[in-house]
């Protein structure tokens, strides 16, 4: 996903804050999960993202149940009379071994809790420095901005893939160099975004007002443009977690990240192709635990865009005047409109 | 009557405000930006406003009082030209040194949707220049702050509700609140009701003029509407394309407009009044504001003037002092010592407009 | 003129950051321990007399500045060092992996931009169609998974069932196109796609959302009543308007070609100058990485200046810089 992609759904957010709730005290973000509440996809996006926190932090549950430990082989159950992987449901394991007769499942629960650790820490920093960098840039402009503007535009041009190789070769891969080459990334998308909607709210009246009050600069930074800024993030940082995911299992399968034994779906990934003849299993459950939790990620990080804006009140009773109109055309015995294919309502910027 | 009567004495002048130019440079091109012109928002303006009293402003989009505002309040460099309040020379003076004199100059803005952090508590606000001048914290905030809030009419219990829960008086009467905070000495109004309602707006301007017996507050007041000027206002300034047209003290100014803005302006206002709507005939300025940027030669009015002739398109006029009788149109040049703000009532215009000389049938620039 | 102004201008930037690429690749690299920097330019499996004869061939025990100012100058003259492992010429290793790469990357991004762009219009100009939503979820998925993923599940899911049946024109590996258009259009088919996928999602998304945006604009409106045909209107006026930006963002976008390139060239091994740089970090062959990285801040920056010569062409406003 790139840069312009999540600027858009940002503005979304930010937009959303100009049209104030009703008069009844409720805070923006009980309106927010109020609305996310009743979008059926996002609620089950989170449940699963919910769902894979868990199963990887309790993994070494899985391989006490099975009896697999992550690193173990097992040549003689885990392997068939011609030296392969045996598949799913066979001799204990749950999802089929691996191309030495590990427990498949186990290492994809396992590869659950480095790609999360990836996703969440690196974007969390990234977070952290891109909203500081963002901020400064936005709000002092001048020579700042434009020397942290430039600096921005060079981080996101980079080829990333070949830093990672460079510093793989200078230093020897390992978990270290993905966690910065991701984190490096991801702060200078932020930063952009942040700018961006620094800028925008740094004209209003009430930070004028700041400063007539004779607040100084950082005060008016994190006290008054901060807070405003939060939703925004909220929905960067969401939708940069599943890119740090599929960044980290990139770098693992090119061989520049995790090494194995120790799991990672990338490096499960890159072995899996050599085998996709004889285990289809090895390729397939890895790369559908890859896929689902980065779509729950990215349907989630819309969900909460969607939600943030109010004008998505008026789709979501659309929606449901839809649904009750098909169910009453069923009623009445004629087929109603195809309301099985997952409904893409995004906010109406379009995307 | 001497010429010393009209010059106000530097105890009871508070703001005095000599030659200020502000201009803002319009820069073009892509890459490497350059300047092909200015914005000439404020063009040799003098003006003083007294203490315990208030300086109404009034002009149209583009007449440059918004900037002229905020070069008062310090919140925007100036060109040139100086700013004295209380005494001292504040001109672009340093945000360090500026500090402390913010807790003498407040402002009020315009837009009581915009002008409030939408994500922060009404208590916090109000509360925010106790804790930028570091002046009470704490529990002795919190009921400095709800004093203020009964002061204005608003109820204390509603310290942590949003903005958005109020309606837009009630905003305004927020922004009200922490512009008073710190005592301030002088409170510049930008526009307060333009975007109210109009039985909203007595009520807050019925609250500003309370404020100002009460503490003794000078305003500068800025706005469009020549009406609401008058409830407030005891001078009265029109500016026009960065310059001042006409003042004096308000009762001279709206009986015996001199300036033809002004009195196309007032005619405009009192149209709704059915006992001044006979005397005035209604004055139909043509054509658009001309930009700031090249403004017209001579009398900047001049391509809108129902009196223009040659010699306004050429000379630019000066202020000059008008006598206050009624019949008379007797002008002498103003005094070094006259100013805007103060009692003397000027104009610069080359044909003045007498009193019950109407502008209907004047003869160059017709009426739609 | 000032467009040629601009180029000079543009070129020269491009120099400079090329040169800063180097100098921090050199630092990266060369100021680590002899024997370490040493062992990785001769190659892994150099004995210690082979390492010596390095060591005092390259002067690496020369004091820094030295280095680097041989660095340059070798630089300079196209010479990118041996790869003492293959006793071979950097560059010479380079040059021939590069059709493959070249092939791989203008393929793809052909197939990127007309996938993309023209799923993006259609679902604008249909917004909420049954199309329309089925290439969103499509999007959605495609911007979900790697580009390895995608790989490899065509590998497994349609190269090896047409394989094993018989048909054999798509096929993995490279095959150079001076063989023939056809066997080459075959072994590409499966590398352009995968390449194309992720990029592609973006893209749709991106003009889909601003053409959306600009069709909503009163000129527009004003055009259609003027009687402009549909068609008209849209191609003349909308399409144009709403692309620019989406091409601009291709010069951002060059750096993640570059990294969808060096996987798709690892997962169907067409040894390319991507594999090349893989390889050569499992093999702690120096030499090599720092050629591909030179040759990718090349790439950039040329990508870059080329890029925001057609916005220039595109949006008059850009031009006078």
């Amino acid at each position: 996903m790139s840069i312009t992609e999540i600027d858009f759904q940002a503005q979304g957010a930010e937009s959303a804050q100009e049209a104030s709730g009703p008069v009844e005290g409720r805070t923006q973000w009980q309106l927010t999960w109020r609305r996310l509440r009743s979008d059926r996809v996002s609620m089950i996006a989170l449940g699963v993202v919910i769902l894979m926190i868990v199963l990887a932090v309790i993994a070494p549950v899985f391989a006490g149940i099975t009896h697999h430990p992550v690193d173990t082989s097992y040549p003689n159950q885990g392997e068939n009379a011609y030296g392969n992987p045996v598949g799913p449901f066979t001799n204990g394991f749950w999802l089929g071994s691996d191309s030495v007769g590990r427990d498949v499942f186990v290492r994809i629960l396992y590869g659950a809790r480095v790609s999360l650790e990836v996703g969440i820490i690196t974007t969390a920093i990234a977070a952290f420095l891109g909203v500081a960098i963002g901020l400064m840039a936005g709000y002092f402009g001048g020579i700042i901005d434009t020397v942290l503007g430039r600096l921005t535009d060079a981080v996101l041009a980079f080829p990333y893939v070949i830093l990672a190789l460079a510093l793989a070769e200078a230093f020897g891969p390992s978990l270290t160099i993905i966690l910065i080459v991701i984190t490096f990334f991801s702060w200078a998308g932020i930063a952009r975004i942040v700018r961006g909607q620094t800028l925008a709210i740094k004209e209003r009246e009430y930070i004028e007002a700041a400063r007539s009050i004779g607040a100084g600069p950082f005060r008016i930074m994190f006290v008054d443009i901060l807070p405003n800024l939060l939703a925004p993030v909220l929905v960067v940082a969401t939708l940069y977690i599943p890119n740090a995911i599929v960044f980290e299992s990139t770098l693992s399968f090119l061989g520049l990240g995790i090494q194995p034994p120790t799991p990672s779906w990338g490096n499960m990934l890159a072995d899996a192709e050599n085998f996709y003849q004889v285990a289809w299993w090895y390729l397939l459950f890895p790369a559908l635990f890859l896929l689902i939790t980065t779509l729950a990620f990215n349907l989630l990080g819309d969900g909460i865009r969607d939600a943030m804006d109010p004008r998505t009140e008026r789709l979501i009773a659309a929606r449901r005047m839809r649904g009750l109109r098909a169910k009453r055309r069923k009623a009445a015995g004629g087929s109603g409109p195809d309301s099985s294919l997952p409904d893409p309502v995004r906010a109406p910027d379009g995307s | 009557m001497g010429a010393d009567d009209n010059v106000s004495s530097d105890d009871n002048v508070l703001v005095r405000v000599e030659n200020l130019v502000k201009h803002f440079p319009v820069k073009a091109g892509g890459f490497v930006k350059h300047t092909v012109g200015h914005v000439h928002a404020v063009d040799d303006v003098s003006l003083v406003i007294e203490r315990g009293k208030t300086l109404g402003l009034v002009g149209e989009t583009g007449s440059g009082k918004s900037t002229l505002a905020r070069c008062v309040a310090g919140l925007i460099p100036v060109t040139s030209g100086t700013v004295n309040f209380n005494g001292r020379d504040i001109t672009n003076l340093s945000r360090g040194a500026m500090r402390p004199l913010r807790r003498e100059v407040q402002m009020i803005f315009q837009d009581p949707y915009s002008s409030l952090n939408p994500r922060r508590r009404v208590g916090a606000i109000i509360g925010d220049p106790f804790t930028v001048h570091k002046t009470a914290t704490g529990a002795e905030r919190k009921r400095q702050v709800q004093d203020l809030m009964e002061r204005v009419g608003l109820n204390p219990e509603h310290y942590n509700r949003f903005p958005a829960e109020f309606s837009g008086g009630q905003r305004q009467r927020i922004g009200v609140a922490r512009a008073l905070a710190l005592r301030p000495k002088l409170i510049i109004c930008d526009e307060p009701v333009s975007a109210l309602d109009v039985s909203i707006q007595a009520q807050v301007l019925n609250l500003l003029a309370d404020l100002q017996q009460e503490y003794g507050l000078s305003y500068l007041f800025i706005a469009h509407d020549l009406e609401v000027v008058r409830h407030v206002s005891d001078k009265v300034a029109v500016m026009y394309l960065g310059r001042i047209g006409e003042a004096g003290p308000k009762e001279s100014l709206y009986e015996h407009p001199r300036h033809p803005y002004s009195v196309a302006l007032l005619s405009a206002a009192s149209a709704a009044d059915p006992d001044t709507a006979a005397a005035r005939q209604r004055v139909i300025l043509t054509g658009d504001v001309p930009s700031p940027i090249d403004p017209p030669a001579g009398c900047r009015f001049h391509p809108r003037c129902p009196k223009a002739q040659d010699l306004c398109a050429t000379e630019e006029p000066a202020l000059v002092r008008y006598k206050q009788s009624a019949a008379a149109e007797v002008a002498s040049p103003a005094a070094a010592a006259e100013t805007v703000g103060g009692e003397a009532h000027l104009a610069a215009c080359h044909f003045p407009v007498a009193d019950g000389e109407s502008l209907a049938a004047a003869g160059t620039k017709e009426l739609a | 003129m000032a467009i040629v102004g601009y180029i000079i201008r543009r070129v020269l930037t491009g120099v400079v950051v090329i040169w800063l690429v180097a100098t921090a690749a050199f630092f990266l690299f060369f100021t680590r321990p002899v024997e370490t920097v040493a062992r990785e330019l001769a190659g892994r499996a150099a004995t210690p007399a082979v390492i010596n004869e390095v060591v005092a061939h390259l002067g690496l025990n020369e004091p820094i500045m030295t280095q680097y100012w041989h660095f340059l100058d070798n630089l300079v003259h196209g010479n990118l060092g041996y790869s003492y492992f293959t006793q071979e010429a950097v560059t010479t290793i380079l040059k021939q992996d590069l059709p493959a790469t070249v092939s791989v990357v203008i393929g793809g991004t052909i197939l990127w931009l007309i996938v993309g762009i023209s799923v993006g219009i259609i679902s604008a100009t249909r917004a909420r169609s049954f199309f329309d939503r089925f290439s969103n979820v499509a999007v959605l998925i495609g911007l979900s998974m790697p580009v390895f993923v995608i790989g490899e599940l065509l590998i497994w899911l349609v190269f090896q069932p047409l394989y094993s049946h018989g048909f054999t024109w798509i096929n993995t590996g490279y095959f150079p196109i001076t063989g023939g258009i056809g066997p080459w259009i075959g072994h590409m088919l499966l590398p352009w796609i995968t390449l194309a996928s992720v990029q592609a999602a973006v893209y749709t998304r991106l003009s889909r959302g601003q053409l959306l945006e600009t069709l909503g604009e009163d000129y527009i409106r004003t055009a259609r009543a003027k009687g402009l045909s549909e068609r008209r209107v849209l191609f003349r006026h909308a399409v144009r308007a709403a692309l620019t930006p989406v091409l601009s963002q291709l010069g951002v976008d060059v750096g993640q070609l570059l990294g969808g390139v060096v996987v798709v060239e690892t997962v169907f091994g067409l040894g390319g100058i991507g594999q090349a740089a893989v390889q050569a970090v499992t093999q702690d062959n120096l030499p090599v990485i720092i050629g591909v990285v030179i040759l990718a801040a090349i790439f950039v920056v040329v990508a870059n200046i080329i890029v925001d010569l057609i916005y220039a062409a595109l949006d008059p406003r850009v031009r006078i810089t």
